[in-house]
């Protein structure tokens, strides 16, 4: 019996900004001052606040310390934890009050937050399925087992409006359905789960496994319950080393306690799950290509139909749902459609977890319900942009998504909506973009991504994309014609028609999307040479204001180039000549103006 | 595991300790004071007495927490215990005993032990 809990945040954030010490010198300290019958330090997965890392959180009081240094845990150990008194100045500012200490739940990131999936992220320990069971943890699974048949528990599922949250949202329950009823042969049918989270930005997926591995087990088994498969596959990534090994101590707690294995329960349902580790292609997320992955196959997809309902893994009817999904599946059970149903909008419900990334305040993971706006997001939550600058758009969906710009931040998002204004949900990757980035350049980091990572097995992916990235690579460089956008358009069409899988039919969307919002400034760069946010390096150029400029040369020292000399004016009040950059050594590589302290050096 | 008993009695177990890290706005907050003061004349025993008694009865909606110095050190160990809507009770010269009756009279039964509170103390 512990009077007082620390929760110290284990996940990938806040490991890689030195959790793990922090932990260690907690549990010195904490024995140090006698208080380790007293005082337990727990590892939880995510909090969601990742740019606060490392985080830690003190119960009962609540109290929330960010930014952790390892030489701070003794003080608040002899302060906070013997003496009761909060170490206020090393507190989550906006917690700390003229009245005391707010709750973390009053604060403008979790205010508006409605936590589902991530429930029990950065509350439990997850590798201690007891704290998942206190939770009510398996109950949900019991509760299907014991008092449902198969087709009540879809019923349920497609009552709840649950939609994949890998993406293109397609109803859950009517997966579940096809796959139960669509092949009457008695055979072995399979559950997997998709954890190849591969969108640049995105780690909502790996925040469910880091933090809740529980959730997702508990949910396959429901789902071959449902179905009538008895063996579930996790197609994980090898990139994700926490997330793999804390499975892997899930579902070797699960079993020990046979909420995995033979006759769960005593109700003679089996069900065992294994895991996969993907090599990290990011084609192996779609569906047919992980299912040819884990058979040992070369990760690439296959046509559909025969759907994977019919016709899945090892030829057998399949479904495969993405880890968020199965995070929402146990909830839903527990409380009841209805419950569910009664938050998001009318084709969207529930809630969606958001990786907040880019140039936004708040870096992180956030859950929020459908239907909740762009604004909400990046303005309340997330804190809005850092140093002023102004919003100009939000990408979503990764590299099959596209970009939403300022005048569409007061649509409610859902999967719908998103469609309607030119990009998707997908996974939930959100990356804010402000003034200084341009957005032909952003279109081209996600081609040259989806050039890298295309199979190569169909000619519209593999040749098109790489079409459409060195058209863009030529409008970067100044070199671009008007019809070249028009060429560029068609190209999106022909490759969004005719690709094999998903990756291929959307890897167009972020061209598209740009194409369609920021056309100025494709025209910015192809007409005028121009690149208006100052980011494509052939359309710069440096230039030394003389009369700013004191002739210290310091920019001359740092070029590569050799690019700056003296001249010969000396501008007023100054001692020294001023220096200017000969623009045809000039390799623009930003050095001189990042070292002048007199800003004198522009680029446009 | 063979039945939903067992499930359940882990998760009585396991209650106890996951509700500590909740964030409840009608919860009861029991307060032991752990400066310097309260620490030297006993406190911690009574702090640790009352999360076990209150673990130990399943008393879900009660936080014992601590605090640093309340400014009667004579009167140490003190607790404070607020109830949502009602009046501070202030309990002082605790000890784990008296606390154990805290838990049983007030925190369960309802209603608080007069002539152990600062009230009935002549200052």
């Amino acid at each position: 019996m512990y009077r007082s809990h620390v929760l110290v945040c284990g996940g990938t954030g806040c490991t890689s900004s030195g959790s793990q010490k922090i932990m260690e010198t907690l549990r010195t300290e904490i024995a140090k001052a006698g208080l380790d019958k007293e005082v337990s330090v727990v590892q939880t997965g995510c909090h969601g606040l990742c740019a606060l890392g490392p985080i830690m959180i003190v119960y009962p009081e609540a109290v929330f310390y960010s930014m952790v240094k390892d030489e701070d845990i003794p003080e608040i150990v002899s302060e906070h934890l013997v003496k009761g008194r909060v170490v206020k100045r090393l507190v989550y500012e906006e917690t700390v009050t003229d009245e005391g200490i707010k709750s973390l739940a009053d604060t403008d990131f979790y205010k508006k937050q409605h936590r589902i999936a991530l429930r029990n992220c950065g509350v439990i320990n997850p590798e201690n399925i007891d704290e998942y069971i206190g939770t009510r943890g398996y109950e949900a699974l019991g509760k299907v087992l014991t008092s449902m048949t198969p087709e009540e528990v879809i019923q349920v599922i497609l009552d709840s409006g649950l939609r994949g949250r890998g993406g293109a949202g397609f109803p859950t329950g009517r997966k579940w359905q096809l796959a139960r009823n669509l092949v009457q042969d008695g055979g072995q049918k399979y559950v997997c789960c998709n954890a190849d989270e591969g969108d640049p930005g995105a780690f909502m997926d790996r925040s469910v496994l880091e933090g809740d591995p529980h959730a997702v087990l508990e949910a396959m088994a429901i789902a071959g319950y449902a179905i009538g498969a008895s063996q579930g596959y996790i197609y994980v990534r090898a990139e994700y080393p926490i997330a793999v090994q804390r499975l892997n101590i899930a579902i070797g707690q699960a079993r020990e306690y046979g909420l995995l294995g033979k006759d769960i329960f005593g109700t003679g349902f089996d069900f065992d799950i294994e895991l996969r580790l993907g090599a990290g292609a990011f084609v192996c997320g779609e569906e047919t290509a992980l299912m040819t992955s884990i058979e040992g196959n070369r990760g690439e997809p296959r046509p559909r139909p025969p759907f994977p309902a019919v016709k899945g893994l090892f030829e057998r009817p399949t479904i495969l749902n993405n880890v968020e999904t199965y995070a929402n599946v146990a909830q839903i059970i527990l409380n009841g459609a209805e419950w569910f149903a009664s938050m998001g909008t009318e084709k969207s419900k529930g809630t969606k977890v958001f990786a907040l990334g880019g140039k936004i305040k708040n870096t992180g993971l956030v859950e929020v319900p459908m239907g909740t706006t762009l604004r909400e997001i990046v303005e309340e939550i997330g804190g809005g942009i850092p140093n002023g600058k102004k919003f100009k758009a939000a990408q979503t969906g990764g590299p099959s998504g596209g970009c939403i710009p300022a005048e569409h931040l007061d649509v409610p998002i859902d999967y719908d909506n998103l469609i309607a204004i030119g990009s998707m949900m997908g996974s939930g990757g959100l990356i804010v973009m402000d003034e200084d980035n341009c957005m032909v350049d952003i279109a081209k980091f996600f081609l040259e991504f989806t050039v890298d990572e295309s199979c190569g097995k169909c000619t519209p992916c593999r040749i098109g994309t790489k079409r459409l990235y060195e058209m863009l690579d030529k409008i970067t460089k100044g070199q671009g014609t008007l019809e070249d956008l028009d060429k560029m358009e068609e190209l999106c069409y022909y490759i969004k028609d005719n690709a094999l899988c998903g990756l291929g039919q959307t890897a167009p969307n972020p061209v598209l999307s740009t194409l369609r919002y920021f056309r100025d400034e494709y025209i910015a760069h192809v007409v005028d040479k121009k690149c208006p946010a100052g980011v494509c390096k052939n359309l710069l150029t440096f230039t030394i204001d003389k009369e700013k400029c004191i002739g210290c040369g310091m920019c001359a020292k740092q070029c590569p180039g050799n690019a700056i000399s003296k001249t010969d004016y000396i501008a007023p009040g100054k001692k020294l000549p001023a220096m200017a950059i000969d623009p045809a050594k000039c390799v623009k590589c930003g050095a001189c103006m990042a070292t002048c302290k007199f800003k004198a050096i522009s680029k446009k | 595991m063979k039945s939903l008993e067992e499930l359940k009695a882990i998760r009585e177990k396991m209650q106890g300790s996951v509700a500590l890290r909740s964030e409840d706005s009608d919860q009861t907050r029991v307060v032991v004071g752990m400066a310097t003061c309260g620490i030297a004349s006993g406190a911690r025993p009574v702090l640790n007495t009352l999360a076990e008694a209150v673990a130990e009865k399943k008393l879900d909606k009660v936080v014992v927490t601590q605090t640093g110095c309340i400014g009667l050190c004579q009167y140490e160990p003190i607790v404070e215990v607020y109830e949502p809507g009602k009046e501070k009770v202030t309990y002082v010269k605790m000890t784990p005993d008296k606390a154990l009756e805290v838990v049983n009279r007030h925190l369960n039964g309802g209603s608080p032990i007069k002539e152990y509170t600062l009230n009935s103390t002549t200052l």
